[in-house]
């Protein structure tokens, strides 16, 4: 401030401060801190996978992890941004997208899949909280409609030996019908006793890296509790409707992707809407959706789709927002 | 600093600092020299007192030829300079800088002429009591567009850790008491609203005044708040509660008030919270005009290269860049901040999280808006998403994990868009 007369008295003995703008506190939360926390909830699940999948998923889990952060990094370089990968994002982005994948995976896959997910997914939308749609589910969706047979759970983990029917349950209700699923019990669903990705059967783990994001109020409680409630209604609709063809809500909440989509896909920040009515439109759109897909569409699991189709429409929704204070509407 | 809680469900809970008993307030020793600032632009030409002209305590000095602003000394001496000042956003103002004599005299002006509590009058309180302590809102009590038809007076203080008003409710309620009847009967304005918190409802009884009860959670006692939740009123975005007739006065501007008829002299003295870098606060009573340095010298307190003086609360104030920055008529606290506690401030862009939106007393989509004013397209921001509805409480750059200014980005766009428009305005 070059008229400023007042302290030219004794400038040159004067130490220089801070001068920036109010506020001057803030809470501390911070990007990385949500995504450590992030990683700390899916801990529980991606362990399970590494129990039950040995040293083949911590390969597909690390790799994935790993090459996430290294495309983050290339893509910065040759933009010439300021590196971001400190952030923790894109480790979040390879860990999920390690959980969704078959523990035999190959290699090459993997390294695609982080590729789609960060690049293609995130940073050319303009890099963190610009993207469009989830990275992950975006990822996804390209490696399963063009490599099907790797994301053919049955098929891929056949040379596992396990004391459970080492089954996709989504796979065989979609092909053998409700009888095929009769054998799967809650409790073996929750406990992991199914075939699927590495990190997305064990649901108590799920679910308790769920309610500890929720509680900590790093994801919304509105969005993952409406999905599961869109799953649950609608799979009751249709259960009701035909229980020989359709299966009951137990199935579909606890097979598949189901509960690894209701608190870590569904809630990424950038492609989910804040509000709170839209948050419940979204959750119990996408487990509608899901649903829809699983039962009377071609794929076996809905809720990638689901969710894709829901980052779509969520600008949309996401209008529908209490009135600010003061606000005149003009010409009304 | 309050950080948020393990448990981040609930919205941060930042609750009003109040005050059990009274504190004892530390008095200032007088200073060599203090600087009052006039909210008015420099102008060399049209000065109505030079360098050396002799002052007393409590002695009104009018600035401007054909202008009525007017400082009013808080000490006896020498004017030793007469300078520009800006301040944040541009602002100028006029400041004077008086050398502290000996022995101090009290001026007569003010006490010749009101005579006693019973010749108050508007035009008494206007001419001489600007620039009291608690900055009375002179010019809204006479402002003939705007008619006030209620008067709210904060008896809680509208920042975090700030305790002045509480203090002068607590030692001084009986200035309160004759404030308010000099109000009532100068500005013929019956409706008084006593704004309090919880704590003080049982001392603000005395008054006989309606006393109604703000939450003690910031920001519910923010001008836009009370007259939200305790008067029912909504005040059009970009408006202020004055041009809707009501207008806010802090208890400590009531209790100047009150005290200056009541003792024939215009008070000098402000109060104010002085909070350390270890986070200890203490009350301070200071002549207006005092530096900050003086301030820092009686607490013992040393400044290191890259800490931070902010003048006002932690959520609204503002940080100056010199220890020598003066005490003013509305500095309600000073705070002393670390180097290694001034939080950082990202360039990440909004990650849509949507905690601010969750914070938001004034239900802003704040994750929308912060796309346009960081792309400078504030026209936008003000007509499509709720620009001026924003009540400036500084929460949401507290919530964001991005660590973004939002609110430097929405001050800036209010001040730009002003700008512009004055702009329009004169020319055309």
């Amino acid at each position: 401030m070059a008229d400023n007369n007042m302290v030219d008295n004794n400038m040159a003995d004067n130490n220089k401060f801070i001068v920036s703008h109010a506020p001057f506190w803030h809470d501390g939360s911070r990007i990385s801190l949500r995504n450590y926390n992030m990683a700390l909830a899916a801990l529980p699940a991606i362990l399970f996978g590494i129990y039950y999948y040995g040293m083949q998923a911590v390969g597909v889990v690390s790799l994935s992890i790993s090459t996430a952060i290294i495309w983050e990094f290339i893509f910065c370089r040759v933009t010439k941004r300021s590196n971001t990968i400190g952030d923790g994002n894109a480790a979040i982005i390879g860990m999920l997208l390690g959980m969704l994948l078959p523990a035999t995976a190959p290699w090459w896959f993997v390294i695609i899949g982080t590729f789609v997910a960060i690049i293609i997914g995130k940073q050319i939308f303009g890099g963190i909280g610009a993207n469009p749609f989830n990275p992950v589910a975006v990822a996804v969706a390209i490696l399963m409609l063009s490599w099907e047979n790797v994301f053919d759970f049955n098929e891929a983990l056949i040379n596992y030996d396990f004391d459970f029917a080492m089954v996709y349950p989504l796979a065989a209700l979609k092909h053998f019908g409700v009888s095929a699923v009769d054998s799967f019990s809650i409790g073996n669903l929750l406990m992991g006793k199914q075939s699927g990705g590495i990190g997305s059967t064990f649901g108590l783990g799920l679910i308790a890296g769920g309610i500890y994001l929720i509680i900590r109020g790093i994801i919304r409680w509105e969005i993952s509790i409406s999905f599961l409630a869109g799953i649950i209604i609608t799979s009751l609709i249709f259960n009701i409707t035909d229980p020989a063809r359709y299966a009951g809500p137990a199935v579909h909440l606890f097979a598949g992707y189901t509960l690894i989509g209701a608190f870590f896909l569904a809630t990424e920040d950038s492609s989910s809407p804040v509000n709170f009515i839209p948050m419940l439109i979204y959750g119990a759109g996408a487990g509608f959706l899901t649903v829809l897909i699983r039962n009377i569409g071609f794929y076996v699991d809905g809720v990638i789709f689901a969710i894709l189709i829901m980052n779509l429409v969520n600008p949309l929704i996401d209008k529908i927002r209490p009135k600010a204070i003061g606000k005149v509407v003009e010409n009304a | 600093m309050i950080k948020r809680s393990f448990i981040g469900l609930s919205k941060p809970r930042l609750a009003y600092g109040s005050l059990e008993d009274t504190p004892s307030l530390k008095q200032i020793p007088a200073s060599k020299e203090v600087t009052l600032l006039a909210d008015c632009p420099f102008d060399k030409k049209n000065l109505l007192f030079k360098k050396k002209a002799v002052v007393k305590t409590g002695q009104k000095l009018l600035l401007y030829k054909e202008s009525d602003e007017y400082v009013v000394s808080s000490v006896t001496g020498e004017v030793s300079s007469i300078s520009s000042y800006t301040g944040d956003f541009g602002r100028s103002y006029t400041a004077i800088a008086i050398e502290v004599a000996g022995d101090e005299e009290i001026d007569n002006e003010f006490k010749s002429a009101t005579g006693g509590s019973k010749d108050a009058s508007l035009a008494i309180i206007k001419n001489f009591l600007a620039f009291a302590p608690g900055n009375p809102p002179v010019k809204l009590f006479s402002n003939k567009d705007k008619p006030i038809n209620t008067i709210v007076v904060c008896c809680a203080d509208s920042d975090l850790l700030i305790t002045t008003n509480q203090y002068i409710v607590k030692s001084d309620i009986d200035a309160i008491k004759n404030g308010i009847s000099i109000l009532k009967t100068v500005t013929g304005v019956n409706d008084i609203i006593m704004a309090a918190s919880r704590s003080q409802m049982s001392e603000l009884s005395a008054t006989c005044e309606k006393v109604n009860q703000v939450n003690d959670t910031y920001p519910s006692a923010l001008p836009h708040l009370i007259m939200k939740d305790i008067l029912g009123k909504m005040v059009p975005a970009g408006k202020n509660p004055e041009d809707i007739g009501v207008c806010f006065i802090s208890a400590e501007a009531v209790a100047s008030i009150g005290n200056a008829f009541s003792s024939g002299q215009i008070p000098v003295t402000k109060i104010f919270t002085l909070l350390n870098k270890d986070g200890s606060n203490s009350l301070v009573s200071a002549r207006i005009g005092t530096p900050a340095s003086d301030i820092f010298k009686a607490f013992n307190i040393t400044l290191n290269e890259n800490d931070r003086i902010i003048f006002g609360g932690p959520m609204t104030g503002s940080s100056v860049y010199s220890e020598d920055h003066p005490v003013q008529p509305d500095t309600d606290a000073i705070i002393v901040q670390d180097k290694k506690d001034i939080p950082v401030i990202s360039d990440y862009p909004c990650t849509n999280c949507g905690d601010c939106i969750r914070v938001c007393p004034a239900n802003i989509q704040i994750n929308l808006l912060v796309r346009f004013l960081e792309a400078g397209q504030y026209e936008a921001a003000a007509d499509q998403y709720d620009l001026y509805s924003c009540i400036e409480c500084g929460l949401c750059s507290y919530v964001c994990v991005s660590e973004m200014p939002i609110f430097q980005y929405i001050r800036s766009a209010k001040y730009e868009l002003g700008r512009a428009n004055t702009a329009e305005a004169t020319n055309g």
